[in-house]
């Protein structure tokens, strides 16, 4: 597959990306094999939303994920205020505990 | 978070058995079994069904196994262990627990340790240099990695963070042998998560088909007004 995105004989706002090679990176990195399809094509405006990878820090705090390795000792809850705390973000979470001892 | 884990765990045996019999039983806890959470939990105490995927002994050295483990979500190890001991008839306790894997997230992939982001915020804060931290933190999309996956238009993703589903014709590009009633992902075309869906037909009825609701939408991640609402206009 190789056009995927189509560009509308106009330049008036085509964005040609990199999202597709993103997504597929993606796959890469979940261990999911499978191909895609391609069932219409479509352009993209570039004047919204944003590539993620051209994410900014400020932007990657609000909507990114850290695949931290949590020590034995605190708990996932205390790990998670730390990293509140360490980063200066109000909202944070994890994916889930080992054992929840109270 | 509703995804597969794989831990490795220490297990302690009460009394000697042979490899034989420890692997023999160890197999026996393959496939579907029943578990009622422990006194200590974080859920209602009623029996439930949990798949373990695969279980296998790495090593055995008497009193210690190493045990590897890949499960659904919510299978407690600790009493995975406890009931191997009693097949056995011997007796386990657990007596160490790691998590090797989360989703897509694995311990050798990536892996960030506590004090290497705190000197990345450091270094951010006090030198003026973010770029260790923006690449400690990757872009959200990765908790989805793992998930099957449509990229949709540009009017098709503000549908859907007003609340539509998703329809046939707002597909671009669509994994293959996605199933009905699959939980996947849906993509903007610069590759941002837009929602959580649950698949309402094959992939293959998706691509003979020119309409219909392909996905219900589950969860919506993008924020309204990311993209404009052009889908109320008529061309």
């Amino acid at each position: 597959m190789n056009a995927y995105v189509g560009v509308w004989g106009n330049n008036s706002g085509v964005c040609l990306v990199e999202g597709v090679e993103f997504v597929r990176s993606l796959d890469m990195f979940g261990g999911v094999e499978r191909s895609f399809v391609l069932i219409r094509e479509f352009s993209t405006n570039c004047e919204y939303g944003k590539f993620p990878g051209n994410r900014s820090l400020e932007e990657l705090l609000k909507f990114g994920v850290v695949n931290l390795d949590k020590p034995p000792g605190p708990t996932s809850h205390e790990v998670v205020a730390w990293v509140k705390k360490l980063l200066d973000v109000s909202k944070a979470g994890h994916g889930g505990t080992l054992e929840s001892l109270t | 978070m509703q995804s597969s884990k794989e831990y490795v765990a220490v297990m302690q045996l009460h009394r000697k058995t042979n490899t034989e019999a420890l692997k023999e039983v160890v197999s026996m806890f393959k496939g579907k079994i029943y578990q009622k959470p422990p006194v200590r939990s974080s859920v209602k105490r009623s029996l439930r069904v949990r798949e373990v995927q695969d279980v296998e002994v790495l090593e055995y050295e008497y009193p210690y196994v190493l045990l590897r483990v890949s499960c659904e979500h919510g299978t407690y190890i600790r009493k995975l262990i406890h009931d191997i001991g009693d097949i056995l008839g011997v007796g386990a306790h657990m007596r160490e627990l790691r998590r090797i894997r989360a989703g897509p997230f694995k311990e050798d992939k990536d892996l960030v340790r506590m004090h290497e982001l705190s000197e990345y915020v450091y270094l951010w804060r006090n030198k003026g240099d973010a770029e260790p931290l923006r690449k400690a933190i990757k872009p959200a999309e990765y908790i989805v990695s793992h998930l099957p996956k449509v990229i949709v238009s540009d009017v098709a993703v503000s549908a859907i963070t007003y609340g539509a589903d998703l329809a046939v014709p707002g597909i671009s590009i669509i994994h293959e042998r996605i199933r009905k009633g699959d939980t996947i992902a849906i993509f903007s075309l610069k590759g941002e998560l837009v929602a959580i869906g649950i698949a309402q037909m094959h992939t293959e009825e998706a691509l003979q088909t020119r309409k219909g609701v392909f996905a219900k939408t589950q969860r919506v991640v993008m924020n309204r007004g990311t993209y404009p609402p052009l889908w109320k206009k008529r061309y």
